[in-house]
Order: structure tokens, then C-alpha cells, then sequence
């Protein structure tokens, strides 16, 4: 174990392994995270704690991570390089170590001209795949950036973001080769509409051993309504939407009804793609929904490892 | 070459308000070549504040001059007599040039005529862009002649990141992808291998975070006959 987190022992265990998202409130009212996460223990191994997503100011993750912890939902503290520079982050790695926190999901962030903050000075001092291998020296060696020894390494399991469907096509599986090869011990896909398109990229990745040494969680975005699926299609980078889902939200009644139908499905999808070892579903401002897609996936009761 | 693009005429009017003698002083190296700050620009915002301040009343004297290199104290000492005439210098070199105006002639008040904006190239006339950002450690040998540091919004090593789509960058479709462009490079040169290693965290004390930088040849340090003898 490198962690000890409930989300490594269930994907251990060999478990098919279920986690979801939470954002922070745009406030310093911790009763809001407390609410989500009553309402999403039980549900999910884990639930992401998500860091200024889309660069827009929200309570931070480690703070959030932290009354997750107390109301007993395991966090997987989002980590972005945009806001910190080196020193920064193997500081909050080690006071969220010391806190209890034990997933940590490393990313590079939304560029903050995207964000409710375009003025702000970039920092990206480090890359996601820099970030991997630093915490994993940090956790692995006990050493921290500059080779000096830690009295104690946070023990943490350390994840990463991929898309089967980004740009360029011919480098993905080189950039999830490179993420192992930093440190990554779990990764989280972005959301998949296409089974058959994450099936071949799954193949080349199995084809290349990378497989065996990460565990692969597929990411579900529930549609709320055509017009999300739309958004999501046309404006959203990196995301892959195909036409025939457009079409089907678009000819649904109730557009939740039918994102929720095709969220089941998807799911039901990803337990048969081989290799791949959980959903990682996303429905940020629809937290709710989450209770009832797990147990009508027939994902409940989650596993006790 | 440095760019920069001129300051908008009321902004410059404002800074000169109250001055009696205005000189505009254009720079010949870099801002004339990105048609920003040359003699022939020093001319039209010279002409342009004349007619502004004729425009409501104002009586002052305003004239351009122009020298070779702003950033070099050889070069700004031909312009010492339009100096002596003026209350003010509004410098249309980049912000090397307006510095060391200030270095050189300790008494005069200058202001900036130029947002500064950055190291680049002509990529079509009337067309300029980023290239470099002078980090100090220059890793083209690796990304097969293409700056991820400044092609990449987000100076990634090991990129490209989840917003690059059909060849863009999340922060603007008419920004190229520096990722894709350094794949698609070391794909042409038969170098793709080169990106399977992954970069380790870069040492930026080497550009600006470590300090403002100084560049020393003790070899011709204070020797100020090397030019001349070179001739």
C-alpha cells in the first residue's frame, strides 16, 4: 500500500471502482461541503475535491478536502500547477497529508483567461507530469524537490487526468505512458461518449504493458439537456461528443431523464471495457443525482476493504 | 526583435500636459522594423499631439528626432542638443531605450510612447509574433526548434495539456497549439522519440525569478577601445 486510502485498497481489491465530484462553494460557508458530503457518503470510494475549476474562485480544495474528511467522505484533493509554484506545492501536499488527506489527483489547470480572473499572473513554475514525479519522490524516497530529506513522507495516492479523444490523437497513449512513468498510480479519464473510441485507445495502452501498472477509471459527464450536450460539443476543449448523443437529448421529453439513461449506459459500458477498473462520474451543481445513478448502476453497496 | 505597440494618443497627451517643450524620440533598431517606434512614427505622433493641442488651443512646441539605438549611450548622445531643448522626452523605444535615457541623462524627464510587448519575428508584413522569453536555459534542441515556453500559454515541458483541440490553444482558437507544433516538428525531423522522456522541472533562476539578470565579459569590460579598434 502506498497510501493506505480506501479508493487504492477497493482498486486493489480488484474492485470496479466508483468515484465522483464535488465543488467547492464560491463562499466560506463549510456547512455547504458538509451538506455534499452526507449526501454523497456511501455512494462513491471517493469523491474528487476540484481546485478552482475553470480557473474561477471557489474555497480551496485542501480546505474542502478537509470537512470532507470530517464527515467521513475520502477526498481526492485535485492538485492545479496554474496557482503554485514549487515550494507551494510540496508545502499543502504535506500539511494535506498531515490533515489526513490521502489522494491527490495532479493536474495543470484551465488557463486563467478562461476564469473569473484573467488578470492574474500565471505560475506553471512545474507541469502535471513534474508534479507526479516530485510527490512521488516526496512519498517513495522521502525526499523532497531538492534531494532533502523529509522527517515524514505524506503517504499519498497519486493520480492523474487523461483524454482518449484530445489532441494530437497520435501522442495520447505516449502522454498516459509519461504520466505512469512520472508516478501516477490511478488515472481518471475525461468523459467518454464514444465506448468503441475508449476501447481502442484502451487496446493500444494494453498493447504498450501500460496497463498493468495504473489503474484506469473512465469519466461520466450525465447530460442535464440538449443544449449542455451541445455546449459541451461545440465549446468545451478536448471533449469528444458524438452527433447520435446531441440527437438523442435533443428528441428526449426530459432531458435529465434521458442524460441520466445514457449515463447508466455508459457505465454499464465501461464495467465491459477490458482494463478499465471504474467510473469517475462528473456532475458538478448535480451532486444529487449521484445517489441514485450508483444504485441504479447496480453499484451499491460500495465495497468495505 | 523587441515589439511594442504605440501608446494611445490621449495617454500620451495626459503624460505631457504641462510641458512646454516636447520632444518625441523615435528609436531605429528593433520598434522601427515592428513599425512601432521609428523616426517615421515619431513623426506622425509629433504631428498628431500638434494638431490635438491646436485642436483646443494649446500652445506648446512639439518636434521629433530620431536615433540609431535607444539602449546604447554612443547613439543617444547624438541626440544631446534635442535633449537640451526639451522639458520632456516621450520615448518611442521600448522600455530599454526610455531606462537607459534615464541613465544617461540623469536631469531629463522621459515617458514611455511604447507598451513594450515582446521578443519575436515578422511572420508576415504587418504580422509579428512571440518567440522568445529569454529564460535563460534554451531548450530548442529538444522541441525540434520550437519554444515551449513561449508557444505554450502555460510554459509546459511536457505538454500539450487537455486544451489543445484540432491544433489550437484553450486560451484563443486563433493561438496555435506550441504542443502541436513541436510534435508535428519532431514528427517531420524523424525526433518524436525525444518526447518520451519527460522533462524535469526547469531551473528558473536563470531567468527573471532569479533577479534582474547582468550579462559580464571581463575580457573587454571598460575597454572602450574595442569598437575603434575593430574599425
Amino acid at each position: 500500500m502506498r497510501s493506505g486510502s480506501n479508493l487504492e485498497k477497493v482498486l486493489e481489491a480488484g474492485h470496479f471502482a466508483v468515484t465522483c465530484e464535488l465543488g467547492p462553494p464560491k463562499g466560506a460557508d463549510g456547512e455547504e461541503v458538509r451538506e455534499l458530503a452526507r449526501l454523497l457518503k456511501g455512494n462513491v470510494d471517493a469523491a474528487n475535491v476540484t481546485d478552482n475549476q475553470t480557473a474561477v474562485v471557489r474555497m480551496s480544495s485542501i480546505g474542502a478536502a478537509r470537512l470532507m474528511l470530517d464527515e467521513g467522505l475520502e477526498p481526492v484533493m485535485q492538485m492545479v500547477t496554474r496557482d503554485r509554484n514549487r515550494i507551494a506545492i510540496q508545502s499543502d501536499i504535506l500539511g494535506a497529508a498531515a490533515m489526513g488527506i490521502k489522494n491527490v489527483l495532479c493536474l495543470t489547470g484551465d488557463h486563467q483567461s478562461l476564469g473569473n480572473n484573467p488578470q492574474a499572473k500565471s505560475v506553471w513554475d512545474i507541469d502535471s507530469l513534474q508534479q507526479l514525479a516530485m510527490l512521488k519522490a516526496m512519498r517513495d524516497e522521502g525526499v523532497d524537490a531538492v534531494g532533502e530529506e523529509l522527517k515524514r513522507s505524506p503517504e499519498i495516492f497519486l493520480g492523474a487526468a487523461a483524454n482518449p479523444f484530445g489532441d494530437p490523437t497520435s501522442f495520447r497513449v505516449t502522454r498516459l505512458a509519461k504520466k505512469i512513468t512520472a508516478g501516477a498510480d490511478f488515472i481518471q479519464t475525461q468523459v467518454i461518449y464514444d465506448v468503441a473510441r475508449y476501447e481502442e485507445w484502451m487496446e493500444e495502452a494494453r498493447d504498450r504493458g501500460l496497463l498493468d501498472k495504473v489503474h484506469v477509471m473512465g469519466g461520466i459527464v450525465p447530460l442535464k439537456s440538449a443544449g449542455a450536450a451541445k455546449y459541451m460539443q461545440k465549446m468545451v476543449a478536448g471533449i469528444y461528443v458524438p452527433d447520435e448523443v446531441v440527437k438523442r437529448m435533443k428528441a428526449a421529453e426530459k432531458g435529465k431523464k434521458e442524460g441520466r439513461k445514457i449515463a447508466l449506459e455508459l457505465i454499464e459500458q465501461l464495467r465491459t471495457v477490458k482494463g478499465n477498473h471504474g467510473v469517475h462520474i462528473m456532475a458538478i451543481m448535480w451532486e444529487k443525482l449521484i445517489p441514485k445513478l450508483t444504485e441504479e448502476a447496480g453499484l451499491l453497496p460500495r465495497p468495505k476493504v | 526583435m523587441i515589439t511594442g505597440d504605440r501608446k494611445p494618443l490621449e495617454e500620451i497627451a495626459a503624460m505631457v500636459e504641462g510641458f512646454e517643450r516636447v520632444l518625441i524620440l523615435g528609436c531605429g533598431t528593433c520598434v522601427t522594423v515592428c513599425m512601432a517606434g521609428g523616426e517615421r512614427e515619431a513623426e506622425e505622433t509629433a504631428l498628431a499631439l500638434r494638431l490635438r493641442g491646436r485642436e483646443r488651443g494649446v500652445s506648446r512646441e512639439i518636434w521629433y528626432a530620431n536615433v540609431e539605438r535607444q539602449c546604447d549611450e554612443e547613439f543617444l548622445q547624438e541626440a544631446v542638443d534635442h535633449v537640451a531643448r526639451a522639458d520632456v522626452v516621450v520615448s518611442l523605444a521600448c522600455g530599454c531605450g526610455v531606462q537607459h535615457m534615464v541613465t544617461v541623462f540623469p536631469d531629463l524627464i522621459v515617458y514611455p510612447g511604447l507598451n513594450t510587448t515582446f521578443m519575436g519575428v515578422t511572420e508576415e508584413l504587418g504580422v509579428w509574433a512571440e518567440r522568445c522569453l529569454g529564460c535563460g536555459d534554451c531548450v530548442l534542441e529538444r522541441t525540434g526548434g520550437v519554444c515551449p515556453i513561449t508557444r505554450c500559454s502555460k510554459s509546459l515541458l511536457n505538454g500539450p495539456c487537455g486544451g489543445s483541440a484540432d491544433g489550437a490553444c484553450e486560451v484563443d482558437k486563433t493561438i496555435p497549439c506550441g504542443w502541436q507544433l513541436i510534435i508535428d516538428r519532431l514528427e517531420a525531423i524523424g525526433q518524436l522519440q525525444r518526447l518520451d522522456e519527460v522533462l524535469p522541472p526547469k531551473d528558473w533562476s536563470k531567468s527573471h525569478s532569479g533577479g534582474p539578470r547582468f550579462r559580464i565579459r571581463e575580457d573587454v569590460r571598460g575597454t572602450d577601445d574595442v569598437e575603434e579598434g575593430a574599425q
